[in-house]
Parts: C-alpha cells; sequence; structure tokens
C-alpha cells in the first residue's frame, strides 16, 4: 500500500538475485517461518495448498480452522477466497508454494478483483517443486510472483527474506481489512520431513464447519 | 426486470433467466461466480443487481469450484455458471468437490448439440456430459424454458440438502441459435 514499510524492502542487498531463486536461493527455514507467521493466531482461519505447506501448517500445529488440501492443486488461493467472503468478520490466510500457485496464477486476478479484505496469499516460495523431486519452478527460474499479484491488482505486497520480516508481517495475518494481501516468503529448499495432517477431506470440511458454529449436513 | 426488458431478447417465451434466479435465491445462494457466456446474460445481470448476492467473475471455470468449497465452509452456498466449452477445464478441480463431498451445483449452457455454427464448439460440447459424469457430477437436463425454475430447483436441492454435486445442463435448442450474421 502506498506509503506503508515493505518488510520485503530491506530485501535488497542481502544477496538474493533480482532475477529470482536462481541463484542462491532463499534461507528461512520453512516449518520456522510458518510458526512465526501463525503463532498465536486467533481466529485466523487458514487453507493450505497441497503438498509441503500443508505439512509446514500442520506442524505448527493442527487446529479446527485449518482446511489441508491434499490436491486441487491451484485451488487453494481460490478456497480462500470463497472462505473469506463467507466469513467477512475472519481473518483468512492461504499458505500455499510457488508451484501451487502458478498452476492458479489467474486465481490471483480473480481475488485481487475480488477484493477480499480479510484475505491474504501467503506464498513459500523455494523455486522448486518439492513433492515431486525438486524440479525448479518458474520462480526459480525468474519469475517474482509478488510483481505479477501486484500486476493482478494486488496493492498490498511483500516480499520476505528473513525472520524479522516475518515478525514484522504477521500482524497483518489477522486483519479483516485493508486486503487482500501477497507475501513471497523466500524459504530454503532443503529437505524437510513430512508432517502429516489428516486426509479425510469430508473430516476436514466438517471440523471447519463445527469450528464456524455451523451445522453439518 | 421483466420480460420486457430490452435485455431479455428471450425468444424461448417464458422469462426463464428470472425463474432461475429466484429458485437460487429461494435455495439461499449468496455466491454466484462465471465465465461468462450470452446465454447466462440476463442471469448473470440478475445477480450483479442483488446486493445480498456475491458475484465473482472467474478467468477460469475451474476456480468456480475451489470457490464454491470455501463458500460451503464458510457456511454459504454458491452457483457456478459456464458455458460447456468450461467442464473441460474442471476435471481435476472437481475431485475436491467429489473427495470432501462438498456440495457443488453448475448452470452450463450447451453449445455444440443443436444447430451450431462453430465446429470448434462441438467437441467439448459432445464431451461433456460423459466429463462430468467421470467425476461424479449428477447431470440434469433442462430442455424447456418453463421447466427450467423447477429444474433448477430440484438441483439445488440434491446439492445442498443431499450433498451431491450437480449439473443442470441447459440445451442449445432452449437457448437459441446465436445470431452469427447481423440481420439487414
Amino acid at each position: 500500500m502506498p506509503g506503508q514499510v515493505m518488510p520485503g524492502q530491506a530485501m535488497a542487498g542481502q544477496g538474493m538475485s533480482e532475477q529470482g531463486m536462481s541463484g542462491d536461493g532463499g534461507r528461512l527455514d520453512r516449518r520456522q517461518a510458518v510458526r512465526t507467521l501463525l503463532a498465536d493466531r486467533g481466529d485466523i482461519l487458514v487453507v493450505t495448498g497441497l503438498g509441503s505447506p500443508s505439512y509446514d501448517v500442520f506442524d505448527a500445529g493442527d487446529h479446527d480452522g485449518n482446511f489441508y488440501l491434499w490436491g486441487a492443486m491451484g485451488g487453494a488461493a481460490i478456497v480462500g477466497l470463497g472462505l473469506a467472503l463467507a466469513q467477512p468478520s475472519r481473518p483468512v490466510v492461504v499458505v500455499t508454494g510457488d508451484g501451487e500457485q502458478i498452476m492458479g496464477t489467474g486465481a490471483l486476478m480473480t481475488v485481487a478483483m475480488a477484493a477480499p479484505g480479510n484475505l491474504t496469499l501467503v506464498v513459500l516460495d523455494n523455486g522448486h517443486y518439492g513433492e515431486t523431486g525438486m524440479q525448479v519452478s518458474h520462480s526459480g527460474l525468474g519469475v517474482r510472483l509478488d510483481r505479477v499479484a501486484r500486476a493482478c491488482g494486488f496493492e498490498d505486497t511483500v516480499d520476505i527474506a528473513d525472520e524479522d520480516g516475518l515478525a514484522a508481517y504477521r500482524p497483518h495475518l489477522a486483519r479483516t481489512s485493508g486486503g487482500p494481501r501477497f507475501a513471497r516468503v523466500r524459504i530454503a529448499s532443503g529437505h524437510v520431513e513430512r508432517a502429516l495432517p489428516p486426509r479425510d477431506g469430508v473430516f476436514l470440511k466438517n471440523r471447519m464447519r463445527g469450528h464456524l458454529g455451523l451445522p453439518v449436513s | 426486470m421483466t420480460a420486457a426488458s430490452p435485455h431479455a431478447a428471450s425468444e424461448a417465451g417464458p422469462d426463464w433467466p428470472r425463474d432461475i434466479y429466484r429458485v437460487l435465491r429461494e435455495a439461499g445462494v449468496t455466491q454466484a461466480s462465471y465465465v461468462p457466456d450470452a446465454g447466462h446474460a440476463q442471469l448473470i445481470r440478475s445477480l450483479h443487481e442483488d446486493r445480498e448476492v456475491r458475484t465473482t467473475v472467474l478467468t477460469t471455470e475451474e476456480e468456480g469450484i475451489a470457490l464454491s468449497a470455501g463458500a460451503w465452509l464458510g457456511g454459504a452456498r454458491a452457483v457456478l455458471l459456464m458455458q460447456s466449452s468450461g467442464v473441460g477445464n474442471c476435471i481435476n478441480m472437481l475431485s475436491l468437490a467429489s473427495i470432501c463431498r462438498f456440495p457443488f451445483l453448475t448452470l452450463v449452457t450447451m453449445r455444440g448439440e443443436w444447430a451450431e455454427f462453430n465446429p470448434w464448439q462441438v467437441p467439448m460440447g459432445r464431451g461433456t456430459p460423459a466429463a462430468l459424469e467421470a467425476m461424479g457430477v449428477t447431470l440434469l437436463r433442462l430442455e424447456r424454458p418453463e421447466e427450467a425454475g423447477e429444474v433448477v430447483a430440484a438441483a439445488a436441492a440434491l446439492a445442498f440438502d443431499g450433498d451431491q454435486q450437480v449439473a443442470v445442463l441447459i440445451s442449445q435448442r432452449m437457448l437459441g441459435r446465436k445470431k452469427w450474421v447481423e440481420a439487414k
């Protein structure tokens, strides 16, 4: 947003390639990054993209307000949009990866134009497809997803590379206005042990609805 | 808006888009998403004019499946409007509705099945029922404008009360021929 100090502005000169992460890559530990972002989460609802982001959010602490995707690649941001529009008084955070978001690139336009004030997209960006053998993604080849988001209409975008940036950004996730926000979080691409959340979609659906006080059909 | 609206341009007799709008609202639908189609134009206008309905324009039809899922998670009922050429874009995302048993309602205007001028519309039009059924979506056919309200109401009940994924295929014959050449 105009005038706002972006945590990501501290990025320059930290050894990151302007062209993306084909050089030395991100440094943040993904598990610690998500733990930092979701610490004292309050009434935040979380939707996760398939693969490692689901594991990261589960590892940070399972919660009835978490909905983990195990498939539907490219759909995480829009599931979050539907939830955010239905629950405007609750902050909604989508935590996904660069590959998942790239498959749903058009969703960045859809979310930006729908303009839900209570939605934040957090893309854990290691420039690779981690679940399938660490093949380089478009992000790893140089596409800057935060810039794509801005071009799609997000006015509040940040590029976060360190723990200070994460800590500074964390309060924004709890906001129910001023969105949609887009945060690119530069994480390291090293292997992390899987932490497996429940896979039963009906259970996860009804758990979220129960958390919101909605009836099970 | 009445049937006398200059926008209605209904060659099909009864004001069926208005009937569909009415039963969607009676079914509690408060979110609507779409990739535009001429056959849905009046319904899209009606939904936009309703301040109780949140409308979302999509870049591709599969987004509407994810949006409907998110809406249901948050306690809202959604409908997705598209034309048959968009059904092919939805295949994998329908996994989400299937495996989580999300209620899902879509209204599909058919192309390529009746007096089609554009051959490029034919393959996906022909493949639409099989593609939806392959992913477990129940099909209801809407062939006659006077049945529009009844069919869509039944589809909404099956989706939202019966926890099913349901598509109403609106026949191209009912929609009327697209005019490709301006009348002199």
